[in-house]
């Protein structure tokens, strides 16, 4: 078993430091590898290496390109591995965060930040809490509904509850902006998502929530592999399955709520993702969990260099190119799969 | 010793009582099973004693009280091998009996070189080493109640609990998988309670059994006590022939009623 996730892991952390790589040197200011090494070396104390880069191309890498790749793996990384632990818990294959209300929720708060948040207070700072709150709100309505429905038995009325809060809270929604139409298009920006406003404190805003999030949900790998026998089995080993579950969504739920309340509804990566390590690497979560943190960390990476370029100076939204660039890429791991459960 | 004793236990299920005050000891090393008509409460008793539904009464393993030991030291004591167990279809058979280990491996813990070891030792035991890297769905029904019985090993508690371990089987493989039980029994001391259907095969391989019915307990005895053509009429409402021959009762045979047209 450990000899088994060194490969996969290892090949992970290169894509990582790819996605990473190509994050700093992919814009309209050419920096090269070697300059962006010194630069590094140069904010590390007694090795006395001068930077090579000029101060504005300093600000470009440091201010700009590096806290911007830095969100991009952390939302990633958070995204693929809520999906994942998500349809590990829940044993269904297209449950994430954002079935269970959060993106609904968090869309209806930022709306709401945006349409009458301007002007009370400085909007920038107000529309990631309304959306952390919403987030947590539209969960919260799903879990009380789901278990009022169903005791707590079933996760089937769990998912049918997410669903039914989802589309309240969309219809909510929807209505505010059609009411608003002059903020129209800020609101649209916002719900594809995005990374461009990213500073080092919006890094250090989402992190902590999203490292004690991933740290928590690791922890569990083999517990959820174990769950994967079915709630009475796993019980019938010693696993306390509803404390299990109710730990994994919450943290899962935390980490995507703090992601998204950054970086907008970025779509695919918490299906997309966990789905593709799946099907190379077969079902163990022990696998999966990791890989996905890893991979879905470079995905957003990759996929928001693709982002700024391809209409450079414009920038697409980058849920736009998870899913464009995403959905081609899973047909073909779907189909090259030896099978699919 | 008693391996299992269970004080006036009554299981409801919303609200509807399901096992109702049922008092019985299983004896350390023997092997019981439960029979009973359809709806009679075996499987629900079973899981009762396997800590997966709440009950009144008291239920003790080795002289314990289960509500005073953890879940996974009841894992640790027993090992419950459900009806129709979920099997993850990619899953390779090794990881799969791995599983059974859990009980043994801290919350957070991952397999000591002790638990890989056992896993191979109960793939061994029901001969399956050759299926170690197989997916479960390549395997037939009999090969993967065989492994279903090899993660239940290697969990390697003292007590096993089989529901209908049987049912989906073909009468050479419920013959293989009930000899299978047998066999272990001889190997390693093991306390074996089952729920069973089939009742041939019940009161050939039991040593005891204990007819349920309705929900409570009617009878407990020697299978010749207990198979008997009277008692059978009167809870499953079969009209029944029992075979013996010099061992005691071998097979029991429905009477058909009506003469062939």
């Amino acid at each position: 078993m450990r000899r088994a996730i060194r490969l996969p892991l290892a090949c992970g952390v290169v894509f990582l430091a790819g996605a990473g790589l190509a994050g700093l040197l992919v814009g309209p200011v050419d920096l090269g590898v070697g300059e962006i090494a010194r630069s590094a070396l140069a904010h590390v104390p007694f090795l006395h290496v001068h930077s090579p880069l000029s101060g504005a191309d300093a600000a470009i890498l440091w201010q700009l390109r590096a806290p911007r790749v830095v969100l991009g793996l952390l939302v990633g990384g958070m995204l693929a591995l809520a999906g994942a632990s998500y349809q590990g818990v829940f044993r269904n294959p297209l449950a994430d965060p954002y079935l269970l209300g959060i993106a609904a929720g968090a869309g209806l708060g930022a709306t709401l930040a945006i349409v009458y948040g301007s002007g009370v207070v400085e909007s920038y700072d107000l529309v990631p809490l309304a959306a952390f709150a919403g987030g947590a709100v539209g969960v919260v309505a799903a879990y009380l509904l789901g278990r009022s429905a169903s005791g707590g038995r079933s996760t089937a009325a769990l998912i049918l509850a997410g669903v039914t809060v989802t589309s309240f809270l969309t219809a909510a929604q929807t209505f505010v902006q059609q009411q608003h139409s002059q903020s129209l298009q800020e609101v649209y920006a916002w719900i594809l998502g995005h990374l461009d406003t990213a500073g080092w404190h919006d890094v250090a805003l989402v992190a902590p929530y999203i490292a004690v999030s991933a740290g928590v949900i690791l922890l569990h790998r083999r517990v959820l592999d174990v769950l994967s026998l079915g709630d009475e089995e796993a019980a019938s080993l010693g696993v306390n399955v509803r404390r299990t579950r109710f730990v994994v969504v919450v943290f899962a739920t935390v980490g995507t709520a703090a992601a998204v309340a950054i970086s907008g509804l970025i779509g695919f990566v918490g299906i997309i993702v966990p789905h593709a390590v799946r099907l190379v690497l077969g079902p163990s979560y022990r696998l999966i969990l990791p890989l996905s943190l890893l991979c879905g960390a470079g995905f957003l990476v990759f996929a928001d260099v693709i982002a700024r370029t391809v209409l450079s100076p414009a920038e697409l939204p980058i849920g736009v190119v998870t899913a464009f660039f995403g959905a081609p890429f899973f047909a073909i791991v779907l189909r090259t799969s030896r099978s699919f459960a | 010793m008693t391996a299992i004793s269970l004080d006036a236990v009554t299981v409801s299920l919303d609200g509807n009582t399901v096992v109702e005050g049922v008092t019985l000891d299983v004896t350390e090393g023997e092997w019981l099973t439960l029979i009973g008509p359809n709806g009679a409460g075996k499987s629900t008793l079973l899981r009762a004693i396997a800590g997966l539904v709440s009950f009144d009464g008291s239920i003790e393993l080795d002289g314990e009280h289960v509500d005073r030991l953890g879940r996974r030291d009841v894992a640790r004591r027993l090992a419950f091998v459900p009806q129709s167990p979920l099997l993850p279809p990619d899953m390779p058979v090794r990881e799969y009996v791995l599983l059974g280990r859990t009980p043994h491996i801290g919350p957070f813990g991952s397999e000591s070189r002790k638990d890989v070891e056992a896993a191979r030792r109960a793939l061994e035991r029901l001969e399956l080493e050759r299926f170690a890297d197989r997916r479960l769905h390549t395997l037939s029904g009999g090969e993967q109640q065989r492994v279903v019985l090899a993660r239940a090993l290697a969990q390697e508690a003292p007590l096993l609990l089989l529901d209908e371990p049987t049912s989906a089987l073909d009468i050479g493989r419920q013959q293989q998988a009930l000899e299978l039980v047998a066999e272990l029994r001889t190997q390693a001391p093991l306390t074996v309670l089952s729920a069973m259907h089939e009742l041939t095969l019940a009161l050939q391989y039991a040593d005891r059994l204990a007819l349920l019915s309705q929900g409570t307990l009617v009878a407990t005895g020697a299978p010749a006590d207990i198979a008997t053509e009277s008692l059978l009429a009167e809870h499953y409402g079969a009209d029944v022939q029992v075979i013996a021959n010099g061992d005691g009762p071998v097979a029991v045979v429905p009477r058909r009623r009506r003469e062939r047209g």
